[in-house]
């Protein structure tokens, strides 16, 4: 006999719908084929629930919860789709384009950028708030990569998938709100980091903040699928 | 019923999106019986008319010109149209915000000058101190991302504007199209 499952019944969207009690919602509503806009979410990656793209509601609460990293409950409604969900969701997309310098015509991840089909998929055709054009730092020390902190909307992904799948832990975040930055070591120059040259920081990122110097125009595709793929083939080692 | 009056406009851009229009080819002969095009780069009129209906107005505002000219649009149209990234966002106009206009200037007249360094000062416009895309300086009635909108988000969104329906604009475009 196989050992009990512990299952959960909950409705998303007027759907019933099982989970084991170990699920998250966003994980539940995907495999339900319910599409809930994700950014700093990864299959495969931990989930620190940053972006907030991914806020649902549920029934009986005022409040929002990121999906990612909420867990099932018996009973539970969810919504995954209102007018107010959609305007937060514009607004947190606004704010990004917003923060730093995404000149989307320019850049090299233009039309493989997540950033860019997420304000097309939401009905983002215009940013409502001033932009704050900072001036902002471009590392091209390293032989291969770049980061542009221009493009980086501090998702996470990079230092996550650095610590957790590559096991180096070059990538983290110096600084605070607003001033937040992604660095490599303790802010050194990447090309003189500890870095291992395995490129997963390149290619889970979601804009075009890391990329590939090798690759020019608007050429750069990313591969995130592999991590997923690492975490099964690692499992029962 | 009567012609549509409509202008094209262009401000801080690369004309691309007026090229664009014009990659239409013969279906702006199709869409040009149920509008006149009352003013713009392609044709001759030297004055913004007193009431246009659509203005399409390609661009950022870059410069105390660029900026007089928008409020004088405004008050003279009814449904204008931000057309293209320029006048959506700023845009490649814009990526001189985080410098400001003089080390862009020293840059341009000076540095890469061989003769005659100096800064234009008589004549030309004065720029703004920054690039800002159209809506934060007067109403904006429509938008229509992309860099450029290809010719046909234009001719989808000019039909559907001629039949008197707001067009869905991010089925057809989007930043950086």
């Amino acid at each position: 006999m196989s050992p009990a499952v512990d299952v959960k019944t909950l409705v998303i969207d007027g759907v019933d719908v099982s989970a084991r009690a170990d699920q998250t919602v966003l994980e539940v509503a995907r495999e339900n084929n319910i599409f809930i806009p994700t950014l700093c979410h990864l299959d495969g990656l931990s989930d620190v629930g940053a972006c907030r793209l991914c806020l649902v509601e549920l029934k009986n609460s005022p409040k929002l919860f990121p999906a990612c990293v909420l867990k099932v409950e018996e009973g539970m409604e969810v919504i995954t789709k209102s007018d107010r969900l959609l305007h937060y969701r514009q607004t947190i997309l606004e704010l990004l384009f917003a923060e730093r310098n995404h000149v989307c015509s320019v850049c090299v991840v233009n039309n493989h950028c997540e950033l860019q089909s997420l304000a097309q998929s939401q009905g983002v055709t215009h940013v409502r708030l001033p932009y704050r054009n900072p001036q902002l730092p471009v590392d091209a020390s390293h032989e291969r990569f770049v980061a542009d902190q221009n493009r980086c909307i501090l998702c996470t992904r990079c230092v996550r998938v650095c610590d957790e799948i590559e096991g180096a832990h070059v990538w983290d975040v110096m600084g605070r709100g607003i001033d937040s930055l992604v660095i490599t070591d303790l802010a050194q120059p990447w090309g003189e980091s500890t870095c291992t040259r395995c490129g997963k920081c390149v290619n889970v990122c979601p804009t075009g903040a890391l990329f590939d110097k090798s690759k020019v125009g608007s050429s750069h595709p990313k591969y995130p699928d592999f991590v997923p793929y690492l975490n099964m083939m690692r499992e029962g080692r | 019923m009567s012609k549509i009056k409509l202008a094209t406009v262009w401000l801080d851009g690369c004309s691309g999106c007026h090229m664009s229009f014009l990659d239409m080819d013969e279906r702006l002969l199709e869409l040009s019986s149920q509008f006149d095009l009352v003013y713009s780069p392609l044709v001759d009129f030297k004055v913004y008319p007193e009431l246009v209906d659509v203005a399409l107005v390609e661009g950022a505002i870059s410069s105390v010109e660029d900026e007089h000219k928008i409020r004088h649009i405004r008050k003279h149209t009814t449904l204008l149209i931000a057309m293209g990234d320029c006048a959506v966002t700023g845009n490649v106009p814009a990526m001189r915000n985080p410098f400001g206009p003089l080390p862009i200037l020293e840059r341009a007249y000076h540095e890469n000058a061989s003769a005659q360094q100096q800064t234009p000062g008589r004549i030309v416009p004065a720029l703004l101190d920054k690039v800002r895309p159209v809506h934060e300086f007067v109403g904006v009635d429509l938008y229509l991302p992309g860099c450029p909108p290809s010719a046909d988000t234009f001719f989808s969104v000019l039909t559907d504007l001629l039949a008197g329906t707001i067009p869905n604009v991010t089925s057809l475009t989007r930043f950086g199209a």
